[in-house]
């Protein structure tokens, strides 16, 4: 059947599975390859599937695999996150969101609530949309996936995840299965932000997510990540942004030249969420407010 | 457009009572909760969507992926084998048409391009142009079906800015369109079908007279009105040769008419049942799907319900033209006009017909202007034929001539509100294109504009800035139809033909709760289908309070004066001599209500029917002055909307929350218009942002609440007073807004949308010294 | 032909078993397998609301959840809102107060609203224009749904107390 990307509107004739543990979901991907779909949330994959713009079989859900609606955190060793946690969990958890502000800020923004209760983190990042608004937060946060596959499980960082549009390290049979997130300690900050033309329900034009961490006797920056969403084929992180930081002063005039620097590495097309030339100039914009927030929540921790 | 409103002799004494004071109303003007809004609030409203019936097959729609291709052949043999499939058709299945106009009571199409507009004939002539359909056993079988379509297309050079289509080097559209000016038509064919030319005065001597004359351009992107409801038909072609359409229309009787012009059959052979209707702005008028599920019916025997995705909404039905302005004006150092000249160029998408008559109409309407030249052009592109939405091409117009007042005003050191104070129409100004205003409210919603807590108030904060535009719109009267039961427990049971869309069934009730002395919840309002009232146009322009509770009160003295003869026959006194007060009847000393009196219709003749049917001359003409304050992100160039005011002419509120309600929803449109909506094509004339969540219409979080100034001047051509007040409040927002962001970081932004990166670029401009 | 599944799951407060293929949406399966029309369809991709139900708690965009997918779930639909014999505060409000006009986007605004003042009996306004961003109306300009919102929160705390 000829695939006509894009105009299509319902479903074609699929198989539903739902996987109650990784090894039977990673059984079923191995078997049906590219023909099957993992489905957490299922609010990017079902609409994918229905436009055309995804194709596949079987539909996986991973919703009732226990391990992946898991989360937990502890001071001491950090977050981890169940790939399928839906996004409302995140930012309703206090603890978790006073401790991975950029994590709570992108899981706050992602549609509205009606899709926050489904969407999680993980599919997010398997979307591997290069507008995605987790994906830079969890590079700022620093976090790693842990993936199973048919050969057992590995870990990468979220850093190295993405590939192109829409595309991700996941080899056939794998499946990402959880985040686990550093833990946090005193005087650091994380911010995630993306303009939109709307104040909701709108994909970035840019997004920023940063994190940093000042040294306590001066307020000097000890340590920073950042990345862009939005301005290139996949989430960009900028590590040169983030060494040149270190050791600045947390001034505003530090921050713009921080801005500066991280609109030298955007490479953005000009589409309907905006000129190119535009978003070069909001990523100096965004990358400047995220570090001011970020800084601002690090001096109060 | 008729010149001149002649009050109803009969009915003009309601305005005023014998001392000249303002009237008192015992319904008219309270806030009665809508007879349908029970079922609305519990999901038990039946849309077109809602309606199952047995046996129903669902059909789809294979459209065109070029915005402009000739069709060399369908094969639709595979589609028709697939197990499921009831019917395939093309447009050689729709009867073969002549060019004939047919007057859809609010504007008028030509049949053969309507035709070819529901499924394309020999060419393609937008992205989403229906080519064929499929009536299948399920929708997702339906859908699968029209992958197997084989369609060979040509595909031939696009054209989609107005600019570039009046080129003489321009890919035509059509071969046989060929533009007509004054009555004449071209030799050669153009993308310009009709070229409008209004003057007044000597405008050339008064622009030279003239101590200030600005001159600017202006740019409008195509937006769509954007109702939440996808359009929605099923129809029922029976074995008696009879055809059922429930459908979601703005007015049942258009859809029949055109429905029977398409098909070929006679309008008796059509009824068309109007379900709940979920939102139309103007683009509910035009027929899509209704001939198309009727072919398909009769194809396959069974009933066949089709239903618009969100795309197709965007990508096959009629948007609102995106245009170009140029316009002209000259005043005296004292702020009087002397002058205006206005160049219009509006798209009408694939076929002749859009906007561009109310755009030259509606673009000198405020002011009074001495001396004026108008011209118009209607411009085919390769977008979908465009459509009414809300005050049709006024918006536009108002965005080019109030922009310009506002600079005229800054240039001049006058305030805005007093410039257009000097300089606005009243009742026996003319407008430029000829009729003279009846008795208006323009300078009543300046007055109040200017006297508001809004205007009062100080704005402070930087990048912050306040704007004020003014707008107009006809509003139209047409044809009403409505009847009324009296039935025994004293109540009325009212039937009419408009469509409810937001309320008028409540409103009109009103009217005949007012004139029969009832309570609103006495009156049972039922929207009829097309064999159970009489004809009613659409709803529309503003009609519907107006024309359908013309009708309505004019059945409630319909009944008035049956109910007086069967108290005549109680009291044995001629009918004559028994008053009616308060829905008291009375005779001397003897007296029966209006309750009593129902009781006793068996023994005194038998039922009351009152009925009526109405066709009001003319426009209500419709005023509206907006206020608003915005923020600007200087960095981002994010407008955000502070406050909002909308002040506007009502004639008469007969439920102020919906006249309120209608002021809110349109500026909230027109503020959607003003800084994020828009069609976005890429170079290849494909829309970019077809979906919800890229053509960006105003969320809960974008917006203030809106506060609304409703301002009374009654209409002489009503009896209760009442006039339009669904389109103006359109009008004014996209000017309003623009001189509010040249108030606040003092650039001046020409092209709609006034996105965040137009308005970023602006600034950058400024500072470079541009 | 896949097989369609048997799905078991509450609506409303009641036990409700149906048969759908993996392919269609809850939205679909309510809408036309057990003729729940309250729920709309404005643009079945997750960005108009109007389709909103409760599933487990929350609010969901039914056009964006499979029908397979609600086994064992706990459903509330707009047609679950009122009782028997009365309308539901929020329902009342919204009547009341004129928030909607061609009523198409009511039920979704009405399911948001109940699981919001569930959730957050005292919201501000923003909180209020925040939570309901994902419900797009198009005809009142919200102005009167957010006065309906405060109104059907105050009467409702009123209520409990």
């Amino acid at each position: 059947m000829p695939h006509r990307r894009g105009e299509s509107y319902a479903l074609k004739e699929i198989e539903y599975a739902a996987a109650t543990s990784v090894d039977e979901a990673v059984g079923l991907l191995a078997a049906r390859g590219d023909k099957a779909r993992v489905m957490a949330g299922g609010t990017d994959i079902i609409v994918q599937l229905r436009e055309g713009l995804r194709d596949a079989d079987l539909i996986v859900d991973v919703k009732k695999i226990p391990e992946m609606m898991q989360f937990s955190y502890d001071p001491a060793k950090g977050l981890h996150l169940g790939a399928s946690v839906p996004c409302y969990k995140i930012y309703g958890d206090e603890k978790i969101a006073a401790a991975y502000p950029a994590l709570a800020d992108a899981s706050r923004i992602i549609g509205g609530w009606q899709i926050q209760s489904r969407a999680s983190i993980g599919g997010n990042l398997c979307n591997s949309s290069p507008a995605a608004d987790s994906i830079p937060a969890l590079i700022a946060q620093d976090a790693k996936c842990t993936i199973a596959g048919p050969s057992g499980r590995r870990t990468v960082p979220v850093a190295e995840f993405c590939t192109s549009p829409g595309r991700n390290v996941l080899a056939r049979g794998e499946l990402l299965v959880a985040l686990d997130f550093p833990p946090v300690g005193k005087r650091e900050g994380a911010r995630y932000l993306r303009f939109i033309p709307r104040n909701e329900m709108d994909i970035a034009v840019v997004g920023v997510g940063v994190w940093l961490r000042l040294n306590e006797k001066d307020d000097t920056i000890a340590a920073a990540r950042l990345a862009l969403a939005a301005v290139a084929p996949k989430p960009l992180a900028a590590p040169e942004v983030g060494t040149w930081l270190v050791g600045k002063p947390a001034t505003a005039a530090t921050f713009a030249e921080a801005g500066d620097r991280a609109r030298a590495l955007a490479k953005p097309i000009s589409d309907m969420r905006g000129p190119a030339e535009y978003r070069v100039h909001l990523v100096g914009v965004m990358t400047t407010r995220a570090l001011t927030g970020a800084a601002e929540r690090a001096m109060k921790r | 457009m008729a010149t001149k409103i002649k009050p109803d002799e009969k009915t003009a004494g309601d305005h005023q009572n014998a001392n000249g004071a303002a009237p008192k109303y015992k319904v008219i003007g309270t806030r009665p909760v809508r007879h349908d809004g029970v079922d609305k609030v519990t999901g038990r409203a039946l849309y077109g969507a809602d309606v199952h019936l047995t046996g129903l097959a669902h059909g789809r729609i294979l459209r065109s992926p070029h915005p402009h291709a000739r069709i060399k052949s369908i094969d639709r043999s595979a589609a028709e084998a697939l197990p499921g499939v009831l019917a395939v058709i093309t447009g050689k299945d729709f009867p073969n048409l002549k060019d004939k106009i047919a007057d859809l009571g609010e504007g008028s199409v030509n049949l053969a391009d309507l035709s070819a507009n529901c499924l394309a004939h020999d060419k393609v002539l937008y992205k989403g142009h229906a080519v064929a359909a499929v009536a299948a056993v399920n929708a997702h079988v339906a859908e699968e079906a029209l992958k197997l379509i084989k369609v060979d297309y040509e595909p031939l050079p696009q054209v989609n800015w107005v600019l570039d289509a009046m080129r003489e080097d321009a890919p035509l559209l059509h071969d046989n369109v060929f533009t007509s000016e004054m009555g004449k038509l071209a030799k050669k064919p153009s993308n310009v079908p009709v070229h409008l030319h209004f003057e007044t005065g000597d405008v050339d001597k008064a622009f030279a007279t003239a101590d200030v004359v600005i001159e600017r351009e202006f740019k409008t992107a195509t937006v769509h009105q954007g109702y939440i409801e996808p359009h929605v038909s099923i129809a029922h072609w029976n074995r008696d040769g009879h055809i059922t359409i429930w459908t979601s229309t703005q007015g049942s009787f258009t859809a029949r008419q055109q429905s029977a012009e398409l098909l070929q059959v006679p309008v008796s052979s059509i009824t068309v049942i109007p379900c709940e209707i979920g939102g139309g702005f103007g683009g509910k008028i035009t027929v899509y799907l209704e001939p198309v599920a009727a072919i398909l019916s009769r194809k396959c025997g069974k009933p066949v319900k089709m239903v618009m995705n969100r795309t197709e909404c965007f990508e096959g039905t009629g948007p609102t033209p995106g245009s170009f302005i140029r316009l002209k004006l000259g005043a005296k150092k004292d702020g009087k006009l002397v002058a205006g000249e206005a160049w219009l160029a509006y798209d009408a998408g694939a076929f002749p017909g859009g906007m561009i008559g109310p755009g030259c109409m509606c673009v000198f309407s405020c002011y009074e202007f001495p001396n004026a030249r108008v011209d118009g052009y209607d411009v085919l592109v390769n977008k979908p034929k465009s459509a009414a939405y809300r005050a049709p091409g006024s918006t536009q117009a108002a965005f080019a001539c109030e922009s310009v007042m506002d600079e005229l005003a800054e240039r001049l050191g006058i305030d805005p509100i007093e410039l257009r104070q000097k300089n606005a129409v009243h009742e026996g100004s003319r407008r430029v294109d000829g009729p003279t205003y009846p008795r208006i409210g323009f300078v009543e919603t300046l007055e109040a504009a200017k006297n508001s807590d809004h205007w009062k108030s100080k704005l402070t904060g930087p990048n912050r800035g306040r704007g004020m535009a003014s707008g107009f719109w006809f509003n139209i009267g047409l044809k009403s139809c409505a009847a009324a039961n009296v039935n025994a427990d004293g109540t009325v049971t009212l039937i009419e033909g408009s469509t409810d869309i937001g309320g008028t069934r409540t409103s009109i009730a009103m009217q005949l709760a007012e004139t029969l002395g009832l309570g609103a919840e006495d009156v049972h309002p039922q929207v009829a289908d097309t064999d159970s009232v009489g004809y009613t146009d659409v709803t529309g322009g503003s009609r519907v309070t107006f024309a359908t509770g013309l009708a309505a009160y004019h059945a409630g003295l319909d009944i008035r004066e049956q109910m007086q003869a069967r108290a005549a026959i109680l009291w044995d006194c001629k009918p004559e001599a028994v008053t009616w007060d308060d829905s008291v009847f009375r005779n001397g000393d003897r007296k029966i209500t209006f309750k009593e009196l129902a009781g006793k219709l068996n023994q005194t003749g038998g039922p009351i029917v009152g009925r009526a049917a109405v066709d009001p001359e003319g426009p209500t003409n419709g005023f509206a002055t907006h206020i608003v304050d915005v923020e600007i992100d200087p960095e981002t160039g994010k407008a955000t909307i502070l406050r909002y005011t909308a002040i506007q002419d009502a004639g008469k509120a007969i439920h102020p929350s919906y006249v309120e309600g209608q002021m809110q929803g349109g500026s909230v449109q027109g503020i959607g218009w003003a800084l994020n909506e828009e069609y976005f094509y890429d170079d290849q004339g494909k829309m970019r942002n077809a979906s919800y969540l890229d053509y960006r219409m105003p969320t809960a979080l974008d917006l203030p609440m809106i506060e609304t100034i409703i301002v009374e001047v009654p209409n002489p051509a009503h009896p209760y007073g009442v006039r339009g007040v669904g389109e103006a409040p359109i009008v004014p927002p996209p000017a309003a807004i623009a001189a509010a962001i040249h108030n606040a970081i003092g650039v001046r932004l020409r092209e709609l949308p006034m996105a965040p990166h137009r308005v970023w670029a602006a600034l950058r401009d400024k500072a470079a010294g541009k | 032909m896949v097989k369609k599944s048997h799905v078991s799951t509450t609506i409303n407060g009641e036990a409700v078993e149906f048969l759908c293929e993996p392919r269609q949406s809850l939205l679909e399966v309510l809408r036309d397998t057990l003729r729940l029309t309250g729920a709309k369809e404005g643009c079945n991709n997750g960005n108009c609301g109007a389709c909103t139900v409760i599933l487990d708690g929350v609010p969901v965009n039914s056009c964006l959840v499979l029908g397979v997918e609600v086994e064992g779930s706990k459903i509330t639909t707009i047609e679950g809102i009122a009782t028997e014999s009365h309308l539901h505060p929020i329902q009342q409000c919204f009547l009341e107060g004129a928030a909607l006009q061609c009523g198409v986007c009511t039920p979704g605004f009405i399911v948001a609203t109940k699981a919001l003042l569930d959730h957050n009996p005292n919201p501000t306004e923003h909180d209020i224009r925040f939570e309901l961003a994902g419900n797009l109306c198009r005809c009142t300009g919200y102005d009167k749904i957010i006065r309906a919102v405060q109104d059907a929160a105050a009467v409702l705390q009123e209520n409990r107390s």
